[in-house]
């Protein structure tokens, strides 16, 4: 079985350009991935794209054709969608194509255009990754879900909503130098505290901000990476998929991700390493409660403890164990479609040593990716390694 | 229910059960218990399911006050959302009580109410 190089990145700028069009956005990130690789579109045997809300926000269906002719690729297009994992399950899609030897060379990303819908219409579109009938038509909100793992969290495990502002300080201050971020300013736990309530116990700065933006990797076979002298020492060595139930309240867990536990042992033993081996994490911070049950999910702290971690300062820049060094979807923003491949290339590029937080992950040979899709009804995660 | 409303068979079927007062679940060979429109049982992947008498009042397990809400339910905010367990089955709906007022632990009824922004109907947890 062939190994999978992550032979380019590239990544828009995360924020409001209600503006720009799903088809400009991935174009971007698509050549912008294709010369960091030093790849020509010819050699594109295939794209993986993944979109969620593109027939409400753009009133577009069938956007990978569309998408490869945007970056100029005549090579078949698929669009994947799992929610807020659509590209997450793209990239493990385009992972296992080329390891059972049917492609080469496969772009794979996704793109979101959100703003354009404002505030109530980007909540009604999240919405719908929810059970329409029995959770949408009782007012949930994608906030509101969240929510109640939230104070489900905290009558079973503890915690408090400081423990929680504690994660969205950190992921803000990882922002800060990350020029793809939405929002590269630091806040406070009062900050946090005192911002308008969405859904108790979150308010607006425990939740990832509306984004748009587009995400792309160019995935290479080993073989092809070293006939054409590719840099491309950073490898998808394992990767993994989980589902659940698609309502809350029929899940056996109110304040845990089974879904994200199948996916990370499947990637764990994909890869053959275990949770001790990670060095770093990029997860599914959506909401600050978020990258609580994702950490807890991928093995990094046990259950009940990940509540804790950031305020401890475990999981910070200067910690034993940082995560979201991208600045997460809390500060680096949330183009829905485009995060689960953003969070590999803000990934690679850590550990390629060329993001700007990379001196925090010095010497590190071992992420892992954490993307959700849902209340986690569907999760990706990916083990990445670099070559010392 | 707005003029554009679409029946949705199993949903609204349990709709006019639980306001007829015969609210009922689906009941999995191991006691697992599942809202309507369900054909197998996602625990066991039974399509044995039998129709069973929902028990009159449920305990809420979590719950949040919604205060930016979808815009269907624009001017219903602040409203408290909530997950509660009735016997085997949980359901998900709006507490009709002040937000404050709600809390885990509370006993409560199901019912149907009208929201105040489209007049749909939905699933109301009325404090007992």
């Amino acid at each position: 079985m062939t190994d999978v190089r992550i032979a380019g990145v590239g990544l828009t700028k995360f924020g409001a350009s209600p503006e720009r069009t799903g088809r400009d956005l991935f174009a971007e990130a698509g050549l912008d991935a294709l010369d960091d690789a030093g790849v020509d579109q010819d050699d594109v045997e295939a794209l993986f794209y993944g979109n969620f809300m593109g027939e409400l926000a753009e009133h577009q269906g069938h956007q990978g054709p569309l998408m490869a002719e945007a970056v100029g690729v005549d090579a078949p297009a698929t669009r994947y969608e799992a929610a807020c994992a659509s590209s997450g399950v793209a990239v493990a899609e385009a992972v296992k194509n080329i390891r059972n030897g049917e492609r080469d060379v496969v772009l794979v990303g996704g793109a979101e255009r959100m703003t354009n819908l404002g505030t109530a219409g980007a909540t009604e579109a999240l919405a719908i990754a929810a059970d329409d009938l029995w959770e949408v038509k009782a007012g949930m909100t994608f906030p509101g879900a969240y929510a109640l793992m939230a104070n489900a969290y905290f009558s079973e495990y503890g915690g408090e909503r400081e423990d929680l502002a504690a994660i969205a300080v950190k992921n803000h201050e990882n922002a800060v130098p990350n020029e793809k971020a939405q929002y590269q300013r630091e806040i406070s736990i009062e900050d946090v505290i005192e911002a308008p309530m969405v859904a108790e116990p979150l308010g607006l700065y425990d939740s990832c901000p509306i984004s748009d933006g587009a995400s792309a990797l160019v995935l290479t076979s080993e073989e092809f990476a070293e006939e054409h002298d590719l840099d491309a020492p950073v490898s998808i060595t394992g990767t993994g998929q989980g589902g659940d139930l698609m309502a809350l309240h029929d899940r056996d867990f109110l304040a845990r991700s089974p879904a994200a536990d199948k996916a990370a042992a499947e990637a764990y033993a994909d890869a053959g390493i275990s949770a001790d081996d990670v060095d770093f994490a990029e997860v599914h911070d959506c909401f600050t409660i978020a990258e609580v049950l994702a950490m807890e999910s991928l093995g990094l702290f046990e259950v009940g403890e990940g509540i804790s971690a950031a305020r401890d300062g475990k999981t910070t820049r200067e910690g034993e164990l940082p995560v979201n060094l991208s600045g997460g979807l809390k500060a680096k923003g949330h183009p829905v479609g485009a995060t689960g491949a953003s969070q590999l290339a803000e990934m690679a590029s850590l550990l390629r040593g060329d993001h700007p937080n990379s001196e925090y992950v010095e010497g590190a040979t071992t992420g892992v990716t954490h993307n959700a899709g849902g209340t986690v009804a569907s999760a990706v995660v990916h083990v990445l390694e670099v070559e010392q | 229910m707005s003029d554009d409303e679409t029946y949705d068979a199993g949903y609204d079927d349990w709709l006019d059960a639980v306001e007829d007062g015969e609210a009922y679940y689906l009941e999995g060979p191991e006691g697992d218990g599942w809202l309507p429109p369900r054909r197998v049982d996602p625990a066991t992947g039974s399509r044995e399911l039998t129709e069973k008498q929902l028990p009159e009042t449920g305990e809420v397990e979590t719950f949040t006050v919604v205060h930016v809400p979808t815009p269907a339910f624009e001017q219903d905010a602040p409203f408290a959302t909530a997950i509660a367990r009735f016997g085997p089955a949980r359901i998900t709906g709006i507490v009709e009580a002040d937000p404050g007022d709600v809390e885990v632990g509370m006993t409560v009824a199901v019912g149907v109410m009208e929201t105040e922004t489209t007049g749909d109907r939905a699933v109301v947890f009325r404090p007992q």
